[in-house]
């Protein structure tokens, strides 16, 4: 059993922190793995990247959006609850290297996930910019943790609610345009990360994306993971999750996550529909 | 001979009551319902005693058939089950999955004239008794040597070793990646074939006498092999089965609709699918599907496939029947249950619509050839005879690989060109010292007996190496 220590809500509820005791997993983790977690005996293994690590006090961090059924059932954990398993650290580490100015480019929780890879990339010394956006103000994340992980952070609003009113696209783009840049990382919603690869592309800037396909093992053995990156087959729970963006098919894995759609709405109504009724 | 074939044809095997096909074909629950008492006592009356018993070199572990059929001959189901356990530490499993048509049944001297003994059901029944009927007594273990053994995964190999390895005194430890031990007998093998609860049991039995047992470890991932040595562990047994899936590598396969058998299997089997929505995880309901492969895998998912509802489920496969190298009780049961054959035929490519969604796949007609390296006929497509299966669900099941997540992070332990890892025949020792390896991990995919047979020389070695040094 995995206990929760620490539980905070954010973006008014939509998004939720865990800090959760994993002792081994704390000691063993870097920037970039994620774990998966199930709730009780008959729920779902649901991937989530590990937002911090405190190896000393032997707890990790996650830091999740309430999309559908299990996240739903992971919101209802209090502190002092506990998940059930806890597996990991799954999946690639981040490659870090110093090499300079650096963008990262962070949307919806995608930014959780940006957080211990923009700090460890400024920890080994690179000028690391960081662009965070979200629909509207209160759905913002981690404006603070982002603001001291990075030297210079910009903050954009699609409805300009609050910073930058547009796209994190547009900020990066005068960005690039005053040369120099080195790396960019983009992780957030795949349409976002697309348009963030076909950009960067434009400027030959080598490009890192973290992707998200449905997992069930996250250690290779089922395969449905599986994405398409320069025409090959990879599994991106062990090969990723992380991959040039410029070779990732995007439209392939938009409508690979569509596939359990309706199952999944069936399912989320059907645990409202008990929850509601206890 | 000629008096063995008259008792053979006299004396038919006795029948295993099943459950009716149609009813079946639509729920979980286990197809053989399993012999009573006196059909068991039958059954064994047919087995002829015989002085250099065929059964017995057929078994891979050399289990002592004639001696624990007559003891339930005589009704002494106490003795019946601890002779097969000399041998065998999961009869309810091995009863129940073993391809006995190739190893005992297949070299039992009263099938040479009419149906061999129904060793697999005799052996399933004395487990199903001890399990109803037993007193759950567990075997004397030897006092303790205060030695730590790791086994790296929780199947069938992993498993025995731990068993054996307890009752020698050791202090065990079971690391499984899994939330669940029991490897391919709890993600693999469905309810209806082995139900989960047999299982349960038999992990527990091992718990009950020490075994510790800590899941969600992903040996290489959470731990190391180093790490568990500098922890104490003196030896540590890698059974981590065959865990990669194979695909076929053609044009369309990352369609929505398109899944290996591993994962289709796993989330029917471990993760309880066919429940849902009462639980969380998900799994595709097909109209038509189509499964690739024809081994114990492709009828699996086959008759998954059809329990969840769909209206046709073909196995293509681009050899003969008589390739097929499912057990024989299974194409059996799958074409009882409506599942079609499509033999002799090969898969060109998936075809999917707008939404990225399968929506049937181009297949060619095969002959056979001359026979290729594996002594089989080899198939090859007759010109022109592309035609197409509609199917919104296909499953692939041609196989799996070695899952390299274990061995690419492990030092000095050689592996072969397909990445299984070198061991030493007679011993199971690999060329990390103190690390032994068995199961599908070094075989490639094989049986849960081979699996078996290769733990329980790797806990003997093991012994040796822990109390003297070799
Ligand atoms: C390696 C990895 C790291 C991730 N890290 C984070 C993270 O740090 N924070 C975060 O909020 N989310 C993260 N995700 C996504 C998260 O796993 C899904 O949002 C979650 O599984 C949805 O489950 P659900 O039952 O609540 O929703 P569902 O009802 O199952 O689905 C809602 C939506 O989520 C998508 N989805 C469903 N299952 C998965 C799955 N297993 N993986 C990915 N998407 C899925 C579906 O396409 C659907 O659009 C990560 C995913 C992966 C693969
Ligand atoms: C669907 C299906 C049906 C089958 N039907 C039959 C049949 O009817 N008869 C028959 O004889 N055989 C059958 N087989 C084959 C048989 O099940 C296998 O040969 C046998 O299970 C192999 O045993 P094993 O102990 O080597 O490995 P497995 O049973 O594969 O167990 C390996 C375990 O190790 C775990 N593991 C993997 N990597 C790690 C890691 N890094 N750290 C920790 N744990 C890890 C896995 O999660 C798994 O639990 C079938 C196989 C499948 C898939
Ligand atoms: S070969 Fe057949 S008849 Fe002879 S001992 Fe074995 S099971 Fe009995
Ligand atoms: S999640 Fe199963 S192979 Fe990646």
């Amino acid at each position: 059993m995995f206990k929760i220590v620490r539980r905070q809500e954010m973006s008014g509820g939509t998004v939720i922190l865990n800090e959760i005791e994993a002792p081994l997993i704390a000691k063993k983790a870097r920037p970039g793995q994620f774990v998966i977690l199930k709730a009780n005996e008959d729920g779902e293994r649901i991937p989530l990247t590990m937002a911090d690590t405190d190896p000393a006090k032997g707890t990790i961090t996650i830091i999740y959006m309430v999309v559908g059924k299990s996240t739903a059932l992971f919101r209802d954990l209090q502190v002092g609850d506990s998940y059930q398993d806890v597996i990991g650290p799954l999946g690639k580490a981040t490659h870090l290297e110093k090499v300079g100015k650096v963008i990262c480019v962070g949307g919806g929780t995608g930014v959780a996930v940006l957080h211990p890879i923009t700090r460890a990339l400024k920890e080994i010394g690179n000028d690391v910019t960081c662009i965070i956006g979200a629909r509207t103000k209160d759905l913002l994340i981690l404006e603070d943790e982002m603001r001291r992980a990075s030297h210079d952070l910009r903050v954009c609003t699609d409805d300009g609610s609050y910073g930058h009113h547009g796209f994190v696209t547009q900020v990066m783009q005068e960005i690039l345009d005053a040369g120099g840049v080195k790396l960019v990382v983009a992780i957030g919603p795949v349409p976002m990360m697309k348009a963030v690869s076909n950009i960067t592309k434009n400027y030959e800037v080598p490009t890192m994306v973290s992707l998200n396909p449905i997992m069930v093992d996250g250690t290779g053995m089922c395969g449905g993971c599986r994405v398409t990156i320069g025409g090959e087959t990879k599994f991106a729970c062990v090969d990723g999750p992380e991959f040039d963006g410029h070779k990732v098919d995007y439209d392939e894995l938009i409508l690979r996550l569509r596939a359990y759609q309706e199952e999944e709405r069936e399912s989320h109504d059907h645990y409202c529909r008990i929850r509601d009724a206890r | 001979m000629a008096d063995i074939g008259e008792k053979a044809q006299k004396n038919p095997r006795v029948p295993m009551p099943e459950q009716d096909p149609k009813v079946r074909a639509r729920n979980f629950l286990e197809v053989p319902t399993g012999y009573t008492m006196k059909m068991a006592q039958e059954e064994a009356s047919r087995c002829l005693q015989c002085k250099k018993p065929g059964c017995v070199s057929g078994c891979p572990v050399g289990v002592d058939i004639p001696g624990f059929i007559d003891l339930i001959a005589q009704g002494d189901m106490s003795g019946a089950i601890r002779n097969l356990w000399r041998k065998n530490s999961l009869p309810a499993v091995c009863g129940r999955v073993c391809p006995q048509e190739i190893q005992c049944e297949g070299q039992c001297i009263v099938g040479k004239k009419g149906q061999p003994v129904a060793i697999g059901n005799l052996e399933r029944f004395c487990a199903d008794y001890e399990r109803e009927h037993g007193t759950g007594e567990l075997p004397p273990k030897q006092p303790a040597t205060g030695k730590k053994v790791a086994v790296v995964g929780s199947g069938p190999s992993g498993l025995t070793v731990a068993g054996d390895l307890i009752v020698k005194g050791h202090d065990v430890t079971i690391f499984e990646a899994f939330h669940k031990p029991g490897g391919v007998l709890v993600y693999g093998i469905p309810e209806f074939r082995l139900p989960k609860s047999i299982v349960a049991q038999e992990v527990n039995f091992l718990a009950r006498l020490g075994v510790k047992v800590e899941c969600n470890a992903v040996v290489g991932r959470t731990v190391s092999l180093d790490e568990l040595f500098a922890e104490g562990y003196e030896a540590i047994y890698v059974g981590v089965g065959a865990g990669l899936p194979k695909f076929m590598n053609l044009p369309g396969e990352n369609l929505v609709g398109i899944l290996s058998a591993n994962e289709y299997l796993t989330r029917a089997n471990l993760m309880k699918a066919y429940q849902y929505p009462d639980v969380d995880t998900p799994i595709p309901h097909g109209k038509n599907v189509v499964v690739l492969g024809a081994g114990n895998v492709a009828m699996d998912s086959a008759r998954t496939a059809m329990r969840l509802g769909a209206e046709t489920v073909k196995i293509v496969y681009r050899r003969s029947r008589e390739e097929m190298p499912a057990r024989a009780a299974e194409i059996h049961h799958a074409e009882e249950e409506g599942i079609e054959m499509c033999l002799l035929t090969n898969p060109t490519r998936y075809l999917g619509n707008d939404k990225g969604r399968l929506t049937g796949m181009e297949c060619l007609r095969m002959e056979l050839g001359e026979p290729d390296s594996s002594g089989r006929r080899r198939p090859i497509p007759i010109k022109g005879s592309e035609y197409q299966i509609d199917c919104d669900l296909c499953i692939v099941a041609v196989g799996s690989g070695a899952n390299p997540l274990l061995t690419s992070e492990t030092s000095d332990m050689q592996l072969n060109k397909w990445g299984y890892i070198i061991t030493d025949p007679q011993t199971g020792k690999t060329t990390k010292k103190g690390v032994w390896a068995g199961g599908d991990i070094v075989t490639g995919a094989a049986t849960v007996i081979l699996a078996m047979g290769a733990g329980r020389q790797a806990a003997d070695s093991i012994h040796n190496y822990l109390t003297l040094g070799w």
